[in-house]
């Protein structure tokens, strides 16, 4: 059935484990709306057919509509309404809950094209290599205008911004090669900014990693950008509380802002602290951080991100003294240590 | 036969409006509401006839996936002068200020709108706001799109504030031509014509006028901010100076969402009043007809945010703008099944203006429930951007808006030129309008299935046979509309002589004479006898002037 309605519709096989789902709920408004339709142009056409002016009769009598048929007509097309509504926002709701053990890949946007970091520090331009099977998760930004990322097999798109991350996941089911576009109008080559995801096997994929694996990992490169911009002035790695909050096993915990509220500290709120420091500081440090919008460019935050996020396993017990600031090594995610200064 | 007790008041020799003066003057610098109508009726129809080149250019331009008539920086300031055009030189205008211009007052059987001079000065800052936006995109070739998104809009080296000033001053004439509504409506009306017995078309002019009143402002107030971004650097929505691009789009579909009602309440404004005349019979439901044009006007503003569910907006936020875009199409819904009701027992004519309604009344359907199923947040997702979405909205502009203006310049063209057209003719025009836009639009939405992003000057081939059909569509459609300007244009010298009022018709704007003199009535109307009261025969008299 969903065949046949991808193939008359025009819609593309789908090719993630959203793609049944959205097409099945598709498939069920579109075919409401067109018997509707049906349904609306009989009636109208039978009124036509019987109701004609017959010789110059043009009196008629008053007939108005009855309360309880109007009710009806209102709560039955409004609950089909809100069924939809209901089935979209579980939908949707799934497309925004990142599962556990999703691959991060982070991608900048220019005009005009996509660039792509992996975690081992592989860089690609244009073309995205995945697995096949597993959730990815993409942590996106952009280095210039609004652009938005599209994949129409996969059935998801999202907007990338300046200044922000905005994240995508999704679950690719079936190898191949899937057109990605670029859906926000960005200027002049807006349509030449295309790419293409490869979805590879699981051995392929292993292969591909080994093959691409950069000089250094993406967390390395993050930790290089950090010391270069004197992020360790402020920041520690090992727990310990300094000028601002420490980086280890910062990543995903929940903070509390000075406002009281509380929020996850993502890739989304971990670059609008970079970009935006005084919108959300965290309780009980001073709001004395610096913007570094512009002096960091896109995919250096990309990596200090990464870098943050390979500390969420770090230490959490504050060591005794504070570290003067030196470059601190990389910490293996695997192996939490309490002392960063042997 | 019995006759109703309704006095006549069709007027016994006076000059018509449109002959008690003559000088070029007289026109142009007249504040009689019929005139003014008229005025708009032709810029606006230029403004149509311009972006409807516009368009054909964009259409021609997609017969091949690569370059085929022109670069790709014309085709991005082609699709950005066909939409600021046709939303604010020729959607938003059309038909409240030409038919709302001239029918309203008549309809509430005054004599003149409340502020006739600010009438005549909105019509004339009209023509300057779209002469200045007209040279400024084509002088300064503006390439940002209709939607102007920072921080694109803010960064662009085209003519943005040049243009984004002209939209302003087209503003300054819808805010005052609403202003002049809403008064003329609250304190013109004639002597017992209460509120529920208002014609549906002046309670849908009225609504409209709200929106445009209280949505407008903001709209003027955004675009000043991109101008003062993009010409000093204030930053507001540039994320480069610390500013927010989402909040300029928060603040862009506040006005622009509403304003797509301010293009489709006008347009159900004349299917209620043609499906009733036609078919001599009162709505199937007077009242639910006010009450939805009501709740259109105020859930109209509630649901902005679902023009931004893939633009990082929290999944609450989503999920909130989705459920209230369900509840203000359940208001479409409800207008849509008392026309239908409205036509049971009647005593149907066929004609041409009611071709057009039943044209609306199909596209309408389609666009009012694509527009239901890109709220629906999964589903956007895939459509947002798309081709999709083009479909969708043209089905509510063009399928809606404009074969209700088609609808309406057939009704009242003998009421406001005293003559009538080939119905033949009509009929044939008709029927190219409707199967070229059919044919033009739903390729769109499979275009948009499929994957096909908005604004893309080059595709990949396998979308190719699609744009084609599409393609040829607009042809169809295009000669559909030149074929209308033909036969009218025609009927406006040669047509046959109408009568006061050729389609019996009760409604207060046909008892007076057609076209009317040049103060509506020729005594204060006393409006006794319903708008919609079809039970008696009207009198004979009536039939005749």
């Amino acid at each position: 059935m969903l065949r046949w309605f991808r193939m008359l519709f025009r819609l593309p096989p789908g090719a993630s484990s959203f793609a049944d789902g959205v097409d099945t709920l598709h498939l069920f408004l579109i075919g409401s709306t067109l018997l509707g339709v049906l349904l609306l142009s009989l009636l109208t056409t039978y009124f036509v057919l019987r109701y004609r002016e017959r010789s110059g009769v043009r009196t008629t009598p008053v007939v108005l509509a009855s309360g309880t048929g109007e009710l009806l007509l209102v709560v039955g097309t409004l609950s089909l309404f809100v069924l939809w509504w209901v089935i979209g926002y579980r939908q949707y709701l799934s497309m925004r809950r990142r599962p556990a053990g999703a691959i991060t890949v982070y991608v900048v946007a220019k005009q005009w094209m996509w660039k792509f970091s992996h975690e081992n520090g592989a860089l690609e331009n244009n073309v995205l290599t995945i697995p096949v099977g597993r959730p990815v998760e993409l942590l996106m930004t952009s280095r210039d205008v609004i652009h938005s990322f599209f994949l129409p097999a996969m059935r998801v798109k999202q907007d990338v911004l300046p200044g922000r991350f905005t994240t995508l996941w999704f679950k690719p089911t079936a190898p191949g090669r899937y057109s990605l576009f670029c859906a926000e109008y960005c200027g002049i080559s807006h349509s030449a900014m295309l790419g293409e995801v490869r979805v590879l096997g699981a051995e392929e994929y292993q292969r591909f990693l080994a093959d691409s694996s950069g000089a250094h990992s993406l967390a390395e490169i993050g930790r290089e950008a950090a010391l270069k911009h004197a992020c360790f002035s402020c920041h520690t790695v090992d727990g310990q509380r300094h000028i601002g909050p420490s980086w280890s096993r910062l990543y995903g915990s929940v903070v509390t802002l000075s406002n009281g509220e509380q929020v996850s500290a993502d890739a989304a709120y971990l670059t609008e602290s970079m970009m935006d420091p005084a919108a959300r500081v965290v309780a009980g440090y001073a709001p004395v951080m610096p913007t570094y919008f512009g002096s960091l460019d896109s995919s250096e935050a990309a990596a200090i991100v990464a870098y943050i996020r390979s500390l969420e396993q770090g230490p959490s017990s504050p060591s005794v003294r504070l570290p003067e600031v030196v470059v601190p090594p990389l910490v293996a995610s695997s192996e939490p240590k309490g002392d960063l200064h042997p | 036969m019995t006759v109703a007790s309704e006095p006549s008041f069709l007027p016994a020799a006076e000059p018509s409006f449109a002959r008690a003066h003559t000088s070029i003057r007289s026109w142009l610098l007249s504040t009689d509401h019929k005139r003014i109508g008229v005025l708009y009726f032709f810029a606006t129809t230029l403004s149509l006839a311009l972006g409807g080149v516009f368009a054909l250019l964009l259409r021609i331009e997609h017969l091949t996936p690569g370059p085929t008539v022109m670069s790709a920086m014309t085709y991005n300031r082609l699709f950005t002068l066909h939409g600021v055009t046709m939303v604010w030189l020729f959607m938003i205008p059309s038909i409240p200020a030409t038919f709302g211009n001239f029918l309203l007052p008549i309809q509430i059987g005054a004599s003149e709108v409340a502020f006739p001079r600010l009438n005549l000065l909105s019509f004339w800052i009209y023509v300057l706001g779209a002469a200045f936006v007209l040279l400024a995109m084509w002088l300064g070739a503006l390439d940002t799109g209709w939607t102007f998104y920072t921080p694109y809009s803010v960064h662009s080296p085209s003519a943005v504030v040049p243009t984004l000033i002209g939209i302003f001053i087209v503003g300054w004439s819808t805010i005052l031509t609403g202003v002049n509504f809403i008064v003329t409506v609250h304190t013109m009306r004639a002597r017992g014509l209460g509120w529920m017995r208002l014609p549906l078309f002046t309670w849908a002019i009225y609504g409209t006028s709200i929106i445009q009143v209280l949505a407008t402002p903001v709209l003027g107030l955004s675009l000043l901010i991109v101008s003062l971004d993009h010409a000093f650097a204030w930053g507001l929505f540039d994320p480069a100076r610390g500013g927010d691009p989402v909040l300029y789009q928060h603040l862009f579909w506040f006005y622009s969402h509403p304003a797509v009602y301010i293009m489709i309440l006008p347009a159900m404004g004349v299917v209620s009043e043609v499906i009733s005349t036609f078919s001599h019979k009162n709505p199937y439901s007077y009242k639910a007809i006010v009450y939805s044009t009501l709740g259109i006007a105020f859930v109209g503003f509630l649901t902005w945010g679902h023009h931004m569910f893939v633009a990082g907006m929290s999944v609450f936020d989503a999920g909130a703008f989705g459920a209230l875009s369900m509840l203000v199409a359940i208001f479409s819904a409800v207008k849509v099944f008392t026309w239908v009701s409205t036509l049971s027992k009647g005593s149907i004519v066929l004609a041409t203006p009611l071709w057009y309604v039943f044209g609306f009344l199909i596209l309408f359907m389609f666009g009012g429930m694509t527009g239901v199923a890109v709220a629906t947040m999964s589903l956007d997702v895939h459509w947002h951007d798309t081709y999709f979405v083009v479909a969708h909205f043209h089905f509510v502009m063009v399928g809606g808006t404009l074969t209700a203006w088609l609808a309406a310049l057939h009704y009242w063209f003998p009421k406001v030129t005293g003559r009538l057209y080939s119905e033949r003719w009509g009929l044939l025009g008709f029927a190219l309008v409707f199967s070229g836009f059919f044919g033009t639009f739903v390729p769109q939405f499979l275009l948009g299935n499929a994957g096909m992003p908005r604004r893309y000057y080059e595709y990949p081939e396998r979308f190719q046979l699609l744009h084609v059909a599409s393609t040829l569509g607009s042809w169809v459609l295009a000669a559909g509309l030149l074929l209308t300007v033909g036969y009218l244009g025609h009927a406006l010298w040669f047509g046959r002589r109408a009568s006061g009022n050729p389609w019996a018709s009760r409604c207060f704007e046909w008892r007076t004479s057609s076209p009317p003199p040049e103060k509506n009535f020729s005594a204060q109307p006393e409006l006794g006898l319903d708008a919609y009261d079809y039970t008696t025969p009207w009198p004979a008299s009536e039939e005749r002037a």
